[in-house]
């Protein structure tokens, strides 16, 4: 009896056994590696020769110096600022307009599906082949519209604005969906007695509408921070980061100085920052509405 | 406007101001809706039909929008070049991470379901929290590590490395199913002596079904798009099809019709879960907003 008793305590950790050595194995470990590994220089081609060097915070020092670091983070701050705000902006706008009982908006809502859904690798070549300046479509509808060729992948301002619309164009239906969701899910009965109180629509939206979808709002933008930190494989493919590194988010500049550079140690000191950030920002924001959400109710 | 007022009054039912009003704001906002899906399906127009134009058709400007397509370039893309290969690694890698994850995840759902236990709270966050590490962190210690075992530049590498990317999520919405089904289901099940495994396989699973097709869909659609792991992980003959795209069009003189059909073929399977199961695949994308 008491050891049944003993089998069935141990086996919910059983079931978990599987996930929990998988987790450890392929994602505790490294990241505590790559912790590790941040403060030892080892070069791609030492891999097989030699162990890495301890050096100390010698890497830290040295990135923290380095312009191209300080352009990564600039780069990726204005990309993930640009490209979150108007997301809000047009995916809150369409959700508006979606959200009343709308004929056919089903095949709307599949249709927003399909950049989500599309390899992140396809919408780069599709995107790189529509900003060609020389038969790319974005340049001849400008042209119809009498404006000259824009170079828009080999110059840095035209480059990172090319990236910044192609995550617009990707990412934008997500928060549509997001938010139309929420929309969808505000109870009627509230709308209704706001609409009996002679609430205008603005009115509505601002005191009913928009304070009961806000916890999803800000669901929203930590999952969009989460992958604009991750995002590199646009970049990858339009610009390689480039001109310059004009469009190098912090993400490839680790895979370029672990790859390109060959440089693991640094890389892993750039990816102990990488994760610095995604927790600063996370806890931030998590905290952030959290509150509100505990003084709203 | 005013020839839109027009028309609204020449074709409105007679009547009503108010109706007519309706009918105009109604009017307005299909406009806007779509125009947008028109933003959205117009590149994606552009590249289907760059993968069926020829050479000159491609380069010339203006762009020809009537055309008689040509098979050329996926006949080129598919019987030249080591393009079946990888897209026989595509699939045998997002297959069976599909079906790893969703096992393994499935085992781990109903353990956070079903049992009380000793540090549920915190496995339950860290699994939260591992959704969040970015592939970037990963490619060094991953790429170290694999070589170190031995499994780097296999198949299997890249699938171990991918389950546990999709594990939390897979735990996640499996047990958003999961928590649907009453208890008094399962408790039947063990008056009549089922083992745990069995309520599992036999009464938990085949109740969550749409948890599963959502599971797999979304896991399947990942492990084929993923890119930079795979860039790391894999070599010439282990590679994935989004790796072998992103070799083509970095060399010189990139070869668009080719590519082009490339980047179709790859997007295919996401057109067809995409008109399959919007409804499902939203669900899954917007469990979050709907029920958090």
């Amino acid at each position: 009896m008491k050891a049944k008793k003993i089998l069935q305590k141990l086996t919910p950790y059983g079931f978990l056994a599987p996930a929990v050595l998988i987790f450890a194995l392929a994602l505790f470990y490294p990241v505590f590696y790559s912790i590790r590994l941040s403060f030892f220089n080892w070069r791609l081609v030492e891999v097989y020769r030699k162990a890495p060097e301890f050096v100390g915070i010698q890497n830290y020092i040295k990135i923290i110096q380095s312009p191209a670091f300080q352009t990564s983070l600039k780069v990726t701050a204005i990309f993930i600022t640009i490209t979150l705000a108007t997301e809000l902006i047009v995916g809150l706008g369409l959700a508006l307009l979606a959200e009343r009982k709308i004929k056919g908006l089903h095949l709307f809502r599949t249709i927003f599906l399909l950049p989500i859904m599309v390899a992140p690798v396809v919408v780069g070549v599709l995107w790189r082949f529509m900003f060609n300046p020389n038969y790319g479509l974005v340049n001849y509808f400008l042209g119809l519209l009498g404006f000259e060729n824009v170079l828009w992948l080999s110059k840095p301002f035209p480059a990172l604005t090319a990236v910044i619309l192609t995550d617009i164009w990707q990412w934008t239906p997500f928060v549509f969906l997001m938010l139309l969701a929420g929309l969808q899910n505000v109870p009627e009965d509230v709308l209704e007695a706001s609409i009996v109180d002679g609430a205008s629509y603005v009115q509505r939206l601002r005191h009913v509408k928009l304070p009961m979808i806000k916890s999803i709002i800000g669901l929203t933008i930590v999952l969009r921070l989460i992958d604009g930190l991750r995002a590199l494989v646009v970049m990858y493919v339009m610009t390689n980061g480039g001109p310059g590194r004009a469009t190098e988010v912090l993400s490839l500049h680790i895979y370029k100085k672990a790859f390109v550079s060959r440089r693991l140690g640094e890389a892993s000191t750039l990816a102990v920052f990488l994760i610095i950030i995604l927790l600063i920002v996370s806890t931030l924001l998590f905290q952030f509405f959290n509150t509100e959400r505990r003084t709203s109710a | 406007m005013t020839r839109l007022n027009k028309w609204l009054r020449d074709f409105s039912l007679p009547g009503s101001e108010k109706l007519r009003k309706i009918d105009k704001a109604q009017l307005i906002r299909y406009a806007m809706l779509v125009l947008a899906a028109g933003v959205v399906l117009f590149p994606i127009f552009i590249m289907i039909t760059t993968s069926f134009k020829t050479r000159t058709q491609t380069f010339s400007m203006p762009p020809v929008w009537i055309f008689k397509p040509t098979l050329k370039h996926y006949q080129e893309v598919l019987f030249s070049g080591n393009f079946l290969k990888y897209l026989v690694n595509s699939l045998v890698v997002a297959t069976s991470t599909a079906f790893f994850s969703i096992l393994i995840g499935a085992f781990a759902a109903y353990a956070l379901v079903r049992f009380k236990f000793l540090g549920k709270r915190a496995v339950s966050t860290v699994t939260l929290l591992l959704r969040m590490i970015p592939p970037a962190v990963l490619i060094v210690p991953l790429f170290v590590l694999w070589l170190n075992i031995g499994i780097s530049g296999s198949r299997a590498g890249l699938i171990f490395a991918y389950i546990a990317l999709n594990l939390s999520f897979t735990i996640w919405i499996l047990r958003s199913f999961m928590n649907e089904i009453p208890v008094e289901i399962e408790e039947s099940a063990v008056i009549d002596g089922c083992s745990e495994l069995g309520i599992l396989f036999r009464i938990v699973l085949p109740l969550i079904k749409p948890g599963l097709a959502v599971a797999s869909i979304f896991v399947f659609r990942i492990s084929w798009n993923e890119f930079i792991l795979a860039l790391v992980l894999t070599n010439r003959t282990t590679r994935t099809l989004p790796v072998a795209i992103s070799l083509r069009i970095t060399q010189v003189g990139v070869h668009w019709g080719e590519i082009t059909a490339m980047a179709t073929i790859v997007a295919l399977p996401a057109f067809v879960f995409t008109f399959l199961s919007a409804r499902s695949i939203i669900r899954g994308l917007t469990a979050g907003a709907v029920k958090g």
